[in-house]
């Protein structure tokens, strides 16, 4: 079994990363371009992972599946950005930001990683301004800042409604930078398939060309995989299309323990569904919370237009359940109270959506106002509904949107596997159970700026890897392995399509591997997916070529690993009986309805290494708290 | 809630690969008016697909109109009939029973089409590579406040800066000229104090590099400030027009 070293350093939380980065072994500059370092992925994470290596005068291959490194998924990001600047002077500090990150994931993170994650956040928004990112201004000229859920102070920092955009497109040119200078060599349209191991070390990468259907092998001393989340495991999610977990899932199966791949993130604010051909679901910043005010009617089957139903008939279920955080609730706690009064028959119209409404801010405000905070935000959702927020109430419900499980990494973000390290939301590392709005963008940044260029190189310094041929009987055996799976899927003609089986398999998630989860309901996703895998292998359609852009085979390969990894996930979600975060068992909770933790058995991080499809073994890292104090998480 | 379906018959561009001919292939859909454009070709690929037959490759990604992949020509138009969105967020209420819709993918010399509605805009990237940066290395950046940029400055850049780099702008020229792409970049470093050092140097190699990948001049029609998704301006071009010709006589 894989050894569990968290490698924390010692010393007090507040010194351990000077400490570590001090200790650590330097590469003598004029061997850096002796190196070679893959990055998988050029969203936030892989971008400026990139970019930093390249600086530091490593050779970097990077890898996109997209065509062009700004099309990442981190581009659609749009509320903002958290960092302890405290310029408000509203009380933040690093350690307030990083005991709400720890309480926001209801104490299932590891401290030191949240606390580092914290304390390099300052350094994220000094670098983006460098670059030019136009960040959102005071009348005096200094950067402004707004709240998100589950925060007291506003720590967030922002470039209008689109946050993601503007920090993806710094580290793009800080990459584009280093694509000039020739330190980086970007590769897009290539989508990783395999990692290649050689004696327990990471030393290469198996990908497609998107363009040819070729199988190329591509080596170096370090892979890093910044490859993003799995929420498209739903089919229906706020994710790009084109998101997906291979990359991850291929390297949990060459040796990667995949950790905590139950905790999800359902988020409260996003557009209905508006029928079965919905393709993807749209979220609404939750920057909206800040002024909008959630509500239901308190009748049941309530079929009134919202602006007929009378205040006194309004239920402002968050602000009355949760009156000190109120509508600024985390996700988790929102999405959980959003379900409940839906499953009270309360909602929208009938609809599975509540009401988020402006009339309030609109008064007290004045429109232009709003307009100018969510202008754009209120244009996508009258673009999407036909509908206009200015007159009536957004209708919205929650929606799967950001995975907190990922690969394990110790404290240095690498694997149990040498070599590979894992950057951004491919991760597990900082959130929990329960990620906290605008937190996403930082740890990206953090990672790929601040954290692997460091911990690559005391990596290279210290274990002195050797690279290996492209040649290696291991890169010949993966790739054979890849082109013989694209074989086995063209073949078999099957009756039913990549997405029908997407879509039900996506179905069974949300149904039992989702918002709420009971034992019952667990066994039976796991007998479902299985059935479902089968039935896939057997019966599915893949059409055209292998040596061609082939879309539908890309999307069969990216669903035969859904498969697998939504079977991990109900496994992950059963064995661990305890409502934490995201992750609600509906056994285990208070009499108020309550997320109930248990701390005694289930404060780990659970890490299951691969035996085969269907078989993993759990290994456990225990979660030791020696800064913060275990408490019920409390918003009320 | 579903509203009633509405039928049309779609006529979409469909071409094996970058040398093969391509032609218009017809397609009868029935469809809800909630339903977003791009749904509508993934229920037509569906039944393709269901047929054992190859589904039409297009591409998109955010489907929120922020990624910029997705691009198409519809009835003649970049992004279609409605100003302001990309492709993606395009909904099928915007037609009406019966009608017939052209689709093509964008067309433009320095976008060679790879196959039916997908396109290779790479060059835009080389652009970007040759300068549309600021030379900065991490870690090596003063205080995020210490250089108070007054709101309007940052609004405008931020405008600027909202580009999506899809390529409507260069599809809907005559001319195919990014300048309005280019353009974009250049304003957002010009206008902030953090981009004025390189401020005549990266102007005068993207200019270059959008001269050397195959796009064409501007003869100021506007059509790509009319057919650009996120409202990019021309005063844009005017600015760049400006700084390029500074760079010149430097
Ligand atoms: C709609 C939306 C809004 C959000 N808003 C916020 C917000 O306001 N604040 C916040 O903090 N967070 C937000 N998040 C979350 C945040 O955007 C993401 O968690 C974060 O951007 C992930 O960044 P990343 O670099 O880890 O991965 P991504 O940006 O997903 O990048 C993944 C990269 O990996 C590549 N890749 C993946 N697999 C392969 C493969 N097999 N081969 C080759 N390349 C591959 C992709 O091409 C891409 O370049 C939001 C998320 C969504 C969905
Ligand atoms: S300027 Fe407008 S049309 Fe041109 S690439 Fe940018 S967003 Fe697209
Ligand atoms: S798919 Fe992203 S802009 Fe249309």
């Amino acid at each position: 079994m894989a050894k569990l070293d968290s490698k924390i350093p010692a010393g007090k939380l507040e010194e351990k990363w000077t400490n570590h980065k001090f200790n650590m072994k330097l590469v003598n500059p004029a061997n850096k371009r002796k190196y070679d370092v893959i990055v998988v992925g050029t969203g936030l994470a892989g971008a400026s992972a990139a970019a930093s290596l390249g600086e530091l005068g490593y050779n970097v291959k990077a890898f996109t599946f997209h065509d062009s490194a700004r099309r990442a998924h981190s581009i659609a990001a749009q509320g903002g950005i958290n960092a302890a600047k405290n310029y408000r002077n509203d009380g933040d500090s690093v350690y307030r930001l990083f005991y709400d990150t720890v309480k926001g994931g209801d104490f299932r993170a590891r401290e030191a990683n949240v606390y580092r994650l914290a304390e390099v956040s300052n350094n994220i928004i000094d670098q983006c301004v460098g670059q030019g990112v136009p960040f959102a201004r005071e009348y005096g000229g200094l950067l402004d800042n707004r709240s998100f859920g589950g925060a007291l102070v506003s720590r967030t920092f922002y470039a209008k409604g689109q946050t993601g955009q503007q920090l993806l497109l710094g580290a793009y040119t800080a990459m584009n930078r280093q694509i000039k200078l020739g330190k980086v060599k970007l590769y897009t349209r290539r989508e990783m398939l395999d990692l290649v191991v050689v004696d327990g070390a990471a030393k290469g990468i198996i990908v497609r060309n998107m363009l040819t259907g070729e199988i190329e092998k591509y080596s170096a001393h370090a892979v890093v995989l910044a490859t993003g989340g799995y929420a498209n495991v739903y089919f229906l999610s706020t994710s790009a299309m084109n998101c997906n977990a291979t990359a991850i899932w291929r390297a949990h199966k060459k040796g990667a323990p995949f950790a905590n791949p139950c905790y999800t993130q359902i988020h409260p604010t996003c557009l209905p569904i508006h029928g079965e051909g919905q393709s993807k679901l749209t979220l609404m910043s939750e920057s909206l919370r800040n002024d909008g005010r959630i509500w239901v009617s308190k009748l049941k089957k309530d079929m009134r237009k919202p602006n007929d139903i009378p205040e006194e008939e309004r239920d402002y279920y968050l602000e009355r359940k949760y009156p000190t955080y109120g509508n600024l609730s985390p996700r988790d706690i929102s999405s959980r109270a959003a379900k409940e009064a839906i499953d009270d028959g309360r909602g929208a119209q009938g609809q599975d959506a509540v009401y988020l409404d402006f009339k309030d801010a609109i008064n007290r405000l004045g429109k232009k106002v709003i307009e100018e905070r969510y202008g754009n935000l209120f244009e996508i959702y009258e673009t999407i509904t036909g509908d206009n927020p200015y007159e009536s109430p957004m209708k919205i419900y929650p929606a799967p949107h950001y995975t907190m499980g990922g690969l394990w990494v110790d404290y240095n973000l690498m694997s149990t596997v040498q070599g590979l390290f894992v950057a951004g939301e491919a991760n597990f590392s900082d959130h929990g159970a329960n990620r906290l709005g605008a937190s996403a963008l930082m740890q990206g940044l953090a990672d790929g700026y601040f954290i692997v260029p460091y911990t690559v190189g005391n990596y290279l310094a210290g274990d002195k890897p050797v690279m290996v041929k492209t040649d290696h009987p291991e890169f010949e055996k993966a790739k054979k392995n890849i082109e013989e799976m694209t074989a086995k899927l063209l073949s078999i003609k099957g009756n039913r399509t990549v997405d029908d089986i997407h879509k039900q398999l996506g179905r069974i998630m949300w149904n039992k591997v989702g918002m709420g989860r009971n034992e019952k309901g667990l066994k039976e996703a796991i007998e479902e997916i299985r059935k479902l895998r089968e039935e896939f292998w057997k019966n599915v359609n893949v059409v055209g070529q292998s040596n061609d852009v082939n879309q539908c085979l890309e999307r069969a390969g990216r669903l035969a690993d859904y498969l697998e990894l939504g079977e991990l996930m109900a496994l992950d979600a059963l064995n661990r009986k305890e409502s934490c975060g995201g992750h609600f068992r509906e056994e285990y909770q208070t009499p108020e309805g309550e997320a109930l933790r248990n701390d005694e058995e289930y404060a780990y991080v659970a890490a299951w290494e691969f035996a085969e499809a269907g078989k993993w073994n759990l290994n456990k890292e225990p979660l030791e708290f020696e800064s913060v104090k275990l408490a019920t998480r409390s918003y009320k | 809630m579903e509203h009633k379906k509405i039928n049309l018959t779609l006529k979409v561009w469909r071409q094996q690969d970058a040398n093969a001919k391509g032609k218009f292939a017809d397609y009868k859909v029935s469809v809800s008016p909630d339903s977003s454009f791009l749904e509508m070709l993934d229920d037509i690929n569906n039944d393709l697909e269901k047929k054992g037959m190859e589904p039409i490759t297009f591409e998109s990604d955010c489907r929120e109109g922020i990624c910029g992949t997705c691009g198409l020509v519809i009835n003649g138009q970049p992004h279609g009939p409605i100003p302001r969105i990309a492709t993606c967020q395009l909904h099928m209420r915007n037609f009406k029973e019966g009608d017939t819709i052209y689709v093509e993918p964008f067309r433009a010399k320095a976008f060679p089409i790879i196959k039916d509605l997908m396109v290779d805009r790479s060059a835009m990237d080389r652009i970007m590579e040759a300068g549309g940066f600021i030379s900065v290395n991490t870690l090596s950046v003063p205080d995020g406040n210490s250089i108070p940029i007054p709101k309007e400055v940052a609004s405008e850049a931020m405008d600027a800066a909202s580009c999506i780099g899809c390529g409507a702008c260069v599809a809907a020229c005559k001319n195919a000229s990014a300048m309005l792409f280019v353009s974009a970049k250049v304003s957002q470093f010009a206008l902030l104090p953090q981009g004025q050092p390189e401020r005549y140097i990266r102007v005068d190699e993207m200019v270059k590099a959008m001269d050397q990948y195959g796009f064409g001049n501007c003869s100021n029609t506007y059509a790509c400030e009319a057919e650009c998704p996120k409202g990019v301006s021309i005063k844009n071009i005017a600015r760049m027009n400006r700084d390029y010709f500074m760079a010149k006589i430097k």
